[in-house]
């Protein structure tokens, strides 16, 4: 019976049925009675949009919320999966979206983290750490028991995680969005070692909006949407376009059309920029860019290499320590934000909840963050409600944003909704430039279409675009020139049609352009 | 679909949530009291001798109702400026310190002009009297936008230089002649001249027509706070400096600027009190309004016009306490912890509004039940 054994000595789960799963929240439907199996050996994806449940399903089956209806079977027998604890007694377990690493412990703590000790009250950490030794050999997930976590790279904290959940004995392993953080050498590496768990008899959910990723990894693949299963099919059975009709429920334009660019003369450039974090690392290192009129210039890199401070740098949020930023020709190092801001220069934040809107004004209120002291919004010292008013349903309307009214508190709206209300406000004044950061993270697919369109209407009149994304794919679609920053510095500037995924992952991952020609011509 | 009918009655239940939820101060309120009634109970007292005696004494009499407004009005000066500080993100305990700075202040203006005509000397006095409070704002307002120190500890520190000014100017420069003459030395201001006075409003009452003035100026702070671009800029900072900063409002200049305003109207309760009431500058003057003046603001939600009713239930507790002290024996401490019970329960009965206000934005229909807030409210559930 060694057949059905794992390599680390615990048996497999044949067969995992989850049947007419329900979980209501107050007024949603998060999964209606929702269908979902996993065999031994298998990728089953899951797929769909954000608020789709993917998410909520597999927290009920790791134990986390508690479904309203429904029955999980185990190798055919019900089991009670109350919470996580139960879930690793049945051999599951989950690698979270966001780590749940803590950093300045080791490897070996981090994984005996939680669980008992074979020595009572005393750790036995010579014991974690020959079985993480272990296990990372019998996975090929090179991982030093030993190293500290905040020493490690990003991926290397994701086989953490992955050994982590196979030390507790996880035959079967939901993986939720594993591979936003990675760059795509390491989203490579990660297939590798899943495709050989699965060799070896693991069971893996993959949680994805992903539609490659989806379709290079999984054996099977679910598609939910608004809490329903669309369906379940065969990963040879399906192309991505019908990938991306199922999750949306519409004809989806994946690839984009654009004219082709009529560049302008330089609107922004940076000579020399140095910078430096609140925390005091230094983010920008001797960083030179110029961005012209009517290009879309996408930043490509690892989340975390700068791209934040670069932002900030240009939108006179941060302190340039070094070198020089000019705005159409004019020095603005000094600037204050207000003055750039009426210059020309507009900046969609990254992270829109916290520093892009005001939660608790309403969309009108939000509309007018910027520009409430300019005409026609105020007159004097008084708001102008009217104006006020008349703009706010002119953006609303015009940029299709679902919301009861002007007056609605902007919270109560949608991720996609809100960065539609946001985008309006950034783009309407006819921007000379405009910074982009993370413009899609978290919206869903028909928004997320509706702000590509809109960047690219203001290229095309004209406006020089800096779009800041980890998402390649996204990248990939929107930019003319692209360029990579690794650590501070920029690696290297490469035309859209000139690139592909595989060298832009290169320079992602700290290897100089220059050299990447090099490395091809020692291919050949 | 196939939950529509929980939906449906859930929409019914609507109505009837949004009036709980404006009726839950006062259930608070009730609930507080309550509370309180165990404490008399425990003190041997009966609860409803006591409260009626409390309300009887705030309310009951014309004589009662003059000096609950009285109190009313100076709690209602604080709590406009406790309303413009809190809307701005920052937090004046320092309105006892910037009554007396004011009371100084405008003591000091009346005195040195004598001759002037009230109907220039009262705005000048009172001028005085809200610049100074709103320099001691300012100070702790400054501190912060330039050092990042703490409003919260410089207020409660300026409090205390404030206290000791008025000992020391009360004993010798600013002490009354007559009393230095008498040797009696009781420690106050010489009157002012009686032009300075402000009107009664009830003759042989205290109630004056500072009262009018606080209530014109709770509908101008309602304006400004939500009519004008600088009311705007300091609700946004208030609100989320962080998206404030990156719309180029310069946050730590509006952050100053609250306090400073906050200053000013407390330093105005101060001249106030001093040309309605007292007629001079008297030790103990603040009277804790510079407290009870922020619990009157987050009674009326930090709204300027809900600060009204506020500043009167206030006023009529602090004076039916008295009445109630004197009629059942029971000791003042045991007063203020009713209040303190009172503003416990209405602020936490706050929490419970904004819950219901979440699951609210949940009972949508899916047509207009966007995914993302589904997975927010998923999220918030879970």
């Amino acid at each position: 019976m060694t057949d059905n054994l794992l390599p680390t000595g615990l048996p497999r789960i044949d067969l995992l049925e989850m049947r007419g799963v329900v979980k209501r929240f107050p007024g949603v439907l998060a999964c209606d009675s929702v269908d979902f199996d996993i065999k031994a050996g298998e990728v089953h994806a899951l797929l769909g949009e954000n608020g789709a449940g993917k998410s909520t399903l597999m927290k009920i089956l790791y134990g986390l919320y508690r479904m309203d209806a429904g029955e999980i079977l185990l190798n055919g027998r019900p089991v009670q999966i109350n919470t996580p604890t139960d879930a690793l007694k049945y051999g599951i377990g989950m690698v979270h979206q966001h780590f749940m690493l803590v950093d300045t412990l080791t490897v070996a703590e981090n994984v005996a983290l939680g669980l008992k000790s074979s020595r009572g009250p005393l750790l036995d950490l010579d014991k974690v750490e020959a079985r993480v030794a272990e296990l990372s050999r019998v996975y090929g997930l090179q991982v030093d028991p030993k190293a500290p976590v905040w020493s490690l790279p990003v991926g290397v904290r994701q086989r953490v995680e992955i050994i982590k959940a196979l030390y507790r004995g996880a035959a079967l392993l939901i993986l939720d969005e594993p591979t936003a953080v990675l760059t795509p050498q390491e989203v490579d590496e990660l297939f590798i070692t899943l495709r050989r768990m699965t060799a070896d008899g693991h069971s893996l959910v993959f949680i994805s909006h992903k539609l490659r990723e989806v379709l290079a990894l999984s054996d099977r693949i679910s598609v939910l949407r608004a809490g329903g299963l669309v369906g379940t099919t065969r990963n040879e059975n399906i192309t991505r376009h019908e990938l991306a009709r199922m999750m949306v429920g519409r004809e989806v334009l994946l690839d984009r059309n654009k004219a082709p660019v009529k560049v302008g003369e330089t609107l922004l450039s940076l000579n020399d920029v140095e910078a430096y974090r609140v925390t005091g690392t230094r983010a920008l290192y001797n960083l030179t860019q110029e961005l012209r009129g009517g290009e879309i210039l996408g930043i490509a890199g690892v989340s975390g290499n700068g791209q934040r401070t670069l932002a900030e740098v240009i939108a006179g949020l941060r302190e340039v320590r070094d070198g020089n930023v000019s705005l159409l020709g004019t020095d603005i190092t000094k600037w204050g934000i207000d003055k750039r801001i009426e210059a020309g220069l507009r900046y969609i934040p990254e992270e829109r909840m916290h520093d892009g809107v005001i939660q608790d004004f309403s969309i009108a209120e939000n509309i007018i963050l910027q520009d409430h002291v300019r005409k026609p919004f105020s007159r004097g010292i008084f708001l102008d409600f009217k104006a006020i008013a008349r703009q706010s349903q002119k953006l609303v309307d015009e940029f299709r944003v679902k919301t009861p009214s002007i007056d609605t508190p902007i919270k109560s709206l949608s991720g996609g909704n809100i960065q539609k209300v946001i985008l309006a406000r950034e783009i309407s004044n006819a921007p000379k430039v405009l910074i982009a950061a993370q413009p899609t993270r978290g919206v869903d697919i028909g928004a997320t279409e509706y702000i590509h369109e809109r960047l690219i209407e203001q290229r095309n009149r004209g406006t020089a675009i800096l779009l800041i994304s980890e998402d390649l794919d996204e990248v990939l679609a929107l930019s003319d020139r692209i360029a990579v920053l690794y650590e501070g510095q920029i690696m290297g500037v490469v035309d859209r049609q000139d690139t592909n995924a595989e060298a832009l992952g290169l320079m992602m991952a700290g290897v100089r352009q220059e050299n990447l020609v090099e490395m091809k011509a020692a291919d050949r | 679909m196939s939950n529509a009918t929980g939906r449906s009655s859930s929409s019914k239940r609507l109505g009837g949530d949004r009036l709980f939820d404006a009726l839950l101060p006062a259930i608070a309120t009730l609930i507080g009291l309550l509370f309180g009634a165990i404490l008399l109970l425990v003190l041997g007292v009966n609860p409803i001798t006591a409260y009626g005696s409390l309300f009887q004494g705030a309310f009951g009499t014309v004589s009662g109702i003059t000096q609950t407004l009285t109190k009313a009005t100076a709690l209602l000066l604080v709590a406009l400026g406790i309303c413009i500080a809190f809307r701005g993100g920052v937090i004046n305990i320092g309105g006892e310190g910037q009554i007396i700075v004011g009371a100084i202040a405008s003591t000091a203006v009346a005195l040195a002009l004598p001759n002037l005509p009230g109907m220039l000397l009262i705005p000048l006095t009172l001028l005085a009297g809200a610049l100074a409070g709103a320099l001691w704002g300012g100070i702790a307002g400054v501190l912060k936008a330039r050092f990042a120190v703490n409003e919260i500890l410089s207020t409660v520190m300026l409090n205390a230089i404030a206290l000791q000014l008025m000992n020391f100017l009360l004993r010798g420069p600013m002490l009354d002649p007559e009393q230095a003459a008498a040797g009696t030395n009781v420690p106050q201001s010489a009157t002012l001249p009686d032009q300075v006075w402000l009107l009664r409003l009830v003759p042989r009452t205290l109630l004056h027509t500072g009262l009018i003035l606080a209530i014109i100026l709770a509908v101008l702070v309602y304006i400004f706070l939500w009519r004008t671009t600088v009311g705007y800029r300091i609700r946004a900072v208030g609100l989320n400096p962080s998206a404030a900063r990156y719309a180029g409002i310069p946050v730590r200049r509006y952050m100053a600027l609250a306090m400073i305003l906050s200053g000013a109207f407390a330093g105005l309760a101060g001249a106030v009190e001093v040309t309605g009431v007292h007629h001079r500058m008297i030790e103990g003057l603040s009277g804790g309004y510079g407290f009870s003046g922020i619990v009157a603001a987050l009674f009326g939600k930090l709204h300027p016009l809900g600060a009204i009713p506020a500043s009167a239930i206030f006023g009529g507790l602090l004076v039916g306490a008295d009445k109630m002290q004197r009629s059942v024996q029971v000791p003042n401490s045991l007063v203020v912890a009713v209040n303190g019970l009172v503003v416990l329960f209405v602020v936490a009965s706050d929490y419970f509004v904004k819950r219901r206000a979440r699951r609210r934005v949940a009972d949508v229909p899916p047509a207009a039940m966007p995914p993302l807030a589904a997975a927010v409210a998923a999220e918030s559930q879970g």
